[in-house]
This record gives structure tokens, sequence and C-alpha cells, in this order.
């Protein structure tokens, strides 16, 4: 599905991503996890197409992301990106509508009735309540939500989230992902998602993207990934791992450094 | 559309010369050939107040209220400032420097009456690249500062304009009257040039209303859902800039009406630049109309220019816009 050579990028002769190859599976969920600044969602925005490599290649189905139309594109790969949607005098309803844009002639029609697929979406996603509210008389929570309904009814076939639960409670957070996760494995999408929490990207990925100051770290099965020695590499300080209670997915505990006065070590 | 039409009647009988509606309706539909006889029912005088010097002015006041409504809806939606419009951004006045020019020192009896609106057009975009290089800070545009930039360049401009106009030998008053924007004087021919720019620049901006829909939330998330965006930009960017030129260049700088439309058209009918596109160039012609009405006849037989008007009106609801936008920070356009 998603193919990486030799991938790079410079933005002002600065070195943001360097040289990655990988190889992304059709019906996968993927994270991209590293520090601040190691190029996550310069990697995200390489694979929407909307910025070209410098030099290397990105190809989505054989074909470089760059080199498709605008359109053509956005038939098939929807983002959710950071921060949600921003506030606008328009209704959930309407949001919804113009996510079909990539399938609209010029006067917003379309030869589909679109009826039941915005329906689906808005009651997937808890909005039908919401439907004929103006999305500026919304809280954040629910505008993420009207954003993730509106990428739905996109019926992308490759999901790109960047950071989708930054500014979410973590109620909120955990019900995003449940909900995409759900999707995508229903549909059988390639979901490709930066994410901030470690141990949320633990859970819900299949394979993890470790990505710092532009290199590419590691990639593997969260397993292979959340271990000691290499989230003390890439984000320079020592936390423990423990399988969860429940699922058994490795989970970090972090830990204030010895001499803070924090830790009184037990036994 | 009806409330057009209806304004455009109502209009053509209100002058310094009293002419009922009934007989405004019978010299309009006797001019239309199929259904005129031809026989001279009407006074002579009345039939050429109507058809020679009102209606003439009258279409123009529909075509310019038009133009200045498009370029205010283009420039709103395409750069998501709730406050951008020909005058506020310095475009009207960047067309009146090369419109004046032209005026002034009689080059458009050489080149004919078409070279205006070009040069105005060149002059026009060339003050939108000042603005915009002044308004941008590392890449972002902040709403204010945009048009801050926008009155700056304008009162620059506009101080240009009048030196130019006190180096001329023309006839001060005839200028003077231009340059606060006026439809006075006009005839056929200038609803001639007016009427082939806007039968380009309707449909295009009609085009991209759907675009300018997503442009809400945002020009990266424009490209998400598969909007060209610099492509889009550049051509509604042109477009409005050369609805402004054409009608500054007929008219003068008659200012805020791209301001004041498109807001009026939001209040009724929503967000929708489906909507919003067509009805603002409708409710231009309206608005435009009964300015024009109001520039004629409240002091007649003096007249107040048409710039003048929509000033007295649009520089209040900049003033609104200005506070509601205080009041509810971050509000949406």
């Amino acid at each position: 599905m998603i193919e990486a050579r030799e991938l790079t990028r410079t933005i002002d002769g600065n070195l943001i991503l360097d040289a990655l190859t990988f190889t992304m599976e059709h019906g996968g969920m993927y994270g991209i996890i590293g520090p601040n600044g190691a190029g996550k969602s310069t990697l995200l925005r390489l694979m929407s197409g909307v910025d070209a490599p410098t030099s290397g290649e990105l190809t989505l189905e054989g074909k470089a992301a760059s080199a498709y139309g605008r359109k053509e594109l956005a038939r098939w790969v929807a983002v959710l990106q950071q921060g949600g949607l921003d506030p606008a005098n328009f209704t959930v309803q309407e949001v919804l509508s113009l996510g079909r844009y990539p399938f609209q002639n010029w006067l917003g029609e379309e030869k589909r009735d679109t009826g039941p697929l915005i329906d689906r979406a808005l009651e997937q996603m808890g909005l039908l309540h919401l439907a004929e509210r103006k999305i500026d008389r919304l809280s954040g929570g629910e505008r993420q939500r009207v954003a993730l309904a509106k990428v739905m009814v996109q019926e992308p076939r490759l999901l790109l989230l960047d950071e989708p639960t930054t500014f979410l409670d973590i109620g909120y957070q955990v019900g995003l992902l449940d909900t995409v996760k759900r999707w995508q494995q229903e549909e059988r999408l390639t979901v490709v998602a930066v994410l901030h929490d470690l141990n949320l990207a633990a859970h819900y990925c299949d394979k993890l993207l470790v990505l710092h100051e532009g290199r590419l770290v590691a990639f593997g099965a969260p397993a292979e990934i959340i271990e000691t020695e290499l989230i003390d590499r890439v984000y320079g300080t020592r936390a423990v791992v423990v399988p969860h209670p429940v699922t058994g997915v490795p989970q970090l505990l972090l830990q204030p450094s010895a001499e803070s006065g924090a830790v009184e070590t037990r036994g | 559309m009806l409330l057009l039409a209806a304004s455009i009647v109502i209009s053509l009988s209100i002058g310094s010369a009293a002419l009922p509606i009934s007989e405004v309706w019978g010299i309009l539909i006797d001019q239309l050939p199929w259904l005129g006889d031809g026989s001279a029912k009407w006074d002579e005088s009345s039939v050429a107040i109507v058809t020679q010097v009102r209606l003439s002015r009258i279409l123009l006041a529909v075509l310019v209220g038009a133009c200045l409504s498009l370029a205010g809806a283009g420039f709103q939606g395409v750069l998501r400032n709730p406050l951008a419009d020909p005058f506020t951004l310095g475009v009207a006045s960047g067309c009146s420097v090369g419109a004046a020019f032209l005026i002034l020192f009689g080059y458009q009896t050489i080149v004919g009456i078409w070279t205006i609106p070009v040069v105005a057009f060149g002059t026009g975009m060339i003050t939108l690249i000042v603005v915009f290089a002044l308004a941008r800070a590392r890449g972002a545009m902040n709403v204010e500062t945009l048009i801050l930039s926008g009155v700056i360049v304008q009162a620059f401009l506009g101080a240009f304009v009048s030196f130019m106009v006190s180096m001329s030998s023309s006839v001060v008053n005839e200028i003077m009257f231009w340059l606060m924007g006026s439809i006075s004087g006009r005839g056929w021919e200038h609803v001639k040039v007016v009427l082939p720019f806007l039968i380009v620049g309707f449909p295009v901006l009609i085009r991209f209303a759907q675009p300018l829909n997503l442009f809400v939330f945002g020009e990266r998330h424009a490209a998400h859902l598969g909007v060209q965006v610099e492509r889009t930009k550049l051509i509604v960017l042109l477009t409005s800039t050369l609805l402004t030129a054409v009608a500054v260049s007929m008219t003068g700088v008659v200012g805020f009406v791209g301001l004041v439309v498109p807001h009026l058209v939001r209040l009724l009918v929503g967000s929708d630049y489906r909507l919003i596109v067509p009805l603002s160039a409708i409710g231009g012609s309206i608005y435009l109309v009964w300015a024009d009405t109001l520039a004629r006849t409240a002091l007649s037989p003096k007249e107040i220019p048409l710039g003048v008007v929509t000033a007295l009106i649009g520089a209040p609801f900049f003033a609104y816009l200005l506070y509601r936008r205080k009041t509810k920070q971050g509000g949406a356009i």
C-alpha cells in the first residue's frame, strides 16, 4: 500500500527526514511515534501528497503520492488533522456533505444519494442529535467527532491521522481510537496515525514506526518497540515497561530521575 | 431577482422629473422590439429621460454593484477574512491609480475605453501583492494586519491620485467627482464595457464557490479534500481584482459595497458560498441602485457622489463588524 525508498525531505536547508525506507501493508494499523521535531507530521504530509519529497520516493499503491491529482487522491485517502475542525458557521450535517467534495461536480452535486451514508456516520459518531447544530456551538471533543465523521463520509481506503487525540480528555481519546479501530477492521482500512501517547499506540497499532531526528530508528510490533533501552535512546528518559494487567500489551510507566528527590525506592 | 427588477423600475421613476411608475413600465415595454408598436404614446422627453439618462445609469449601478459585491465575496472567501473587500484591501485605490492616470492625461481617447480596465487591473494586482507582502509575517496572515496594510497602501495611493489630479490640466471638478465615486454622466458605452467582464467573472466565482466553502476550515484542510489550493486562490484573487478594476474604471472608488452586501447575504442564507456568490451579485445590484437613487435625489438638484453615500453606510458597518469580532474573539466568519 505505502512504500518509501530513501525518502528524504529538507525544509529551508534543514534535513527533516533522512533516507527512510519502509513498507506498510494493506489493511494494517500503523503508528508513527517519536519525540517532538522527529519529523512525524512531515512524513504524514508526504503521505497525503500535499508535499513532495526532496529526494527518494514515496508511492501509494505503486504511484508516487505527489503525482496524483488532488481530487483523485482525496477519493481514497483521507486526513484527520491535528486539532480537528476550526469553528465555522456550518451545521454538522453541512460539514459532512462537504466531506463528499472529491466526488462532487462543481455545483456540489453527486449522482449517488449520500443521505444514508451521512446518517450512518452521524449515528456511528453519536452525533445524530447534533446534526442541525452549528459547529461553532460545539465543544472541542464534539468537533473532533464531527471531523472524524467527515472523513468517514469520504469513504477512504487509507486514513491518515495526525495526533488525533491531542487536546482531548482521556475518555474521548479512548473513544476516538476505539471507533477508528472498529472502522478499520470492518472496512479493511489502512490507517497510519501519528500518536503522542505510547501506551495508546501500543494498544491500537499493529506496528510502530519510530522516528528520531529524522531517521527511522525502529519499525516493528509494539512488543519489540516498547522496551526500556529504545525508549531511553529516543526519548532520553528511563521508563519501566510492564505488561498491561488486562490486555498484556507492554505499557510504559514514567519514572522521575533518582536525584530529583521525588522517588523513594521501595524494597 | 424580482426585488432587483422592482428596484430598477421604481428607481427609474424617481428623479428630478417625476414620472409615474405606470408610465415607466409602459416606456420600458415599448422599447422591447416585439412588443412596442412604434406609436408615440409617451411624451418624447419622458422616453428620453427613461431610456437615455436614467436607464443606462441604473443599469451601470446594477453591473457595478454586482462586480464589487462579487469581488468582496471572493476576497473574503479566499482570504478567510470577514473584513476584506476591494476597498479595505486597497485594491480599489490601486485600480484607481491606473485608471486616473489614463483619464487625467487623456490617453483613453487614443487607445479606447477598454484600456482603462486593463491598466487598472494591472495596478490593482500590483497593489494586492504589495499589501500581501506587508501583511505577511512568517507565512501567516492575521486578519487585522492585512486590513491595516490595506489601509496604509490605500492612504498612500489616495495621496498619489490627488497629486496626479493637482498636476493635470483637466477640469478638476469632474475628476473630483470620479475620485469620490460616482456614476453620474455615464452612458450606454460604459455599460457595454462592464458587462463582458461580469459575464466572465460571475461564472468563474460560481465555479469556485464549493472550494471556497472548504477554505473555511483552512487551506490544508481544503487540500486534503482535493482542492487545488494555490490554483483556486490565484484564480479567485485574479477574478476579484478584475471585477474591481472594471468597476473602478467606470465609477471611481465606491467603497464598502463588497463588505456590506456579502455580510447581509450571510445573515440571510448562512455560509454556503454557492448561495453567497449569486445572491451577493443580485444584492450588490439592488444596494447600488438604491444608493445611487439616494445620491441623485436626496439633495436634488445637487448630487451627492455615490462613494460618499456608500461610505456613510459602509464605514459604520465596518466598525460594527470590527466590534463584533472583538467581543467574540476567534469567532467564525
